[in-house]
């Protein structure tokens, strides 16, 4: 067995890249090819709060996790004490 | 009828030149009248790649702005006289190019030659997108390596999209040339196989080229493989290409792996 292991060591690598690229694929065809989804969502929205409050582009943090299943991405806007509504 | 055939990738380095090289040269070889088209401006090599570097005076860009006769850039090679090679402009930037001025040149080269290659640079910037703008069918060069994969597959979505052929709603047809293959890898499980990569990029097989010294050793003495060295895997793999462009129905053969005698001996049980 561990003879096998060792002769077998990084072997059978195809398949993960087979996996790997087929999950990648299907995501970025669906981008028509063209800019990244998370990059146009992340304008998007940060245009949208824009709007309303003054927010700190750096304190902005995306993350974009792309799994089997689901997908999630995550925006962590920080709010300024001074973009609040006073009420 | 003649045919605009683009020889695109996406990656740089997966065998573009040498793919577009040697399948203009099995094309003539088999009596075709072909011109082979650097579109690499600025970074030229299909002069290297077919040994005419020494000739040239005019090209591409010269005869798109007018400088320079299409007669007088062309350079017929000298071992297959229906072959002959418009070189791209060595100094000058990408935006020398115009989309009417390419498809000017195209034009005047459909009425003249069977078949026009057109060789795309790496990238998918305008050099690229101008070199399958007006082509009638597209040769997508991969290797069995998942950046080049992923590359292709980008290129292929831009083949339906930014072609003049998929802009008034005809079908880009499109084949894969899978270069640089290790029979003996793929079947350790080490690279991806023909049938994975057909999978992946559900495009049509026009042929495998197998990873040779072959190759190499022809662009080394600027001689496409099918005219350096017929009987090589290689040559023979892109004359059957070339036949399968021009309509023949040749089966594509998967190149078997040759068995070295150590891998008789362990390479069978350690995969098992």
């Amino acid at each position: 067995m561990s003879l096998l292991n060792f002769f077998g060591k990084g072997r059978r690598s195809a398949p993960v890249a087979r996996d790997r690229l087929q999950l990648l694929l299907a995501h970025e065809r669906g981008l028509g090819g063209g800019e990244d989804l998370a990059a146009i969502l992340q304008q998007e929205i940060l245009a949208v709060i824009a709007k309303h409050i003054a927010i700190d582009r750096d304190r902005v943090v995306v993350k974009l996790d792309r799994g089997d299943q689901v997908s999630t991405l995550e925006i962590d806007i920080e709010m300024p004490e001074t973009a609040l509504p006073k009420s | 009828m003649s045919k605009v055939v683009v020889v695109t990738s996406g990656k740089g380095g997966v065998g573009k030149t040498t793919s577009s090289a040697s399948l203009g040269a099995a094309l003539a070889q088999a009596g075709q009248k072909v011109v082979v088209v650097d579109f690499d401006v600025g970074l030229r090599n299909l002069d290297l790649v077919m040994g005419a570097e020494r000739r040239v005076v005019f090209d591409l860009v010269n005869v798109v702005q007018g400088d320079a006769k299409l007669a007088q850039a062309l350079i017929r090679d000298k071992r297959v006289e229906t072959l002959s090679l418009l070189p791209a402009s060595q100094t000058r930037d990408k935006d020398a190019l115009t989309e009417e001025g390419v498809g000017r040149v195209i034009d005047d080269l459909r009425e003249q030659f069977d078949w026009v290659i057109c060789d795309s640079p790496a990238g998918i910037e305008k050099g690229a997108t101008l070199a399958m703008r007006f082509a009638d069918l597209a040769v997508v060069v991969t290797n069995p390596e998942v950046s080049s994969v992923r590359d292709s597959d980008r290129i292929i979505g831009l083949l339906d999209s930014k072609t003049q052929r998929a802009e008034s709603g005809d079908r880009m047809e499109k084949q894969l040339l899978l270069t640089r293959y290790d029979p003996a890898r793929a079947a350790r499980g080490e690279m991806m196989s023909v049938e994975d990569v057909l999978e992946i990029l559900a495009i049509p097989l026009l042929g495998i080229v197998s990873e040779s010294p072959d190759v190499l050793s022809a662009s080394n003495v600027g001689c496409p493989v099918t005219l350096h060295n017929p009987g090589s895997p290689a040559a023979q793999a892109y004359s059957e290409a070339a036949r399968r462009l021009m309509g023949d129905n040749v089966a594509v053969s998967v190149p078997k792996e040759r068995q070295s005698f150590m891998s008789r001996l362990f390479g069978r049980k350690a995969v098992a």
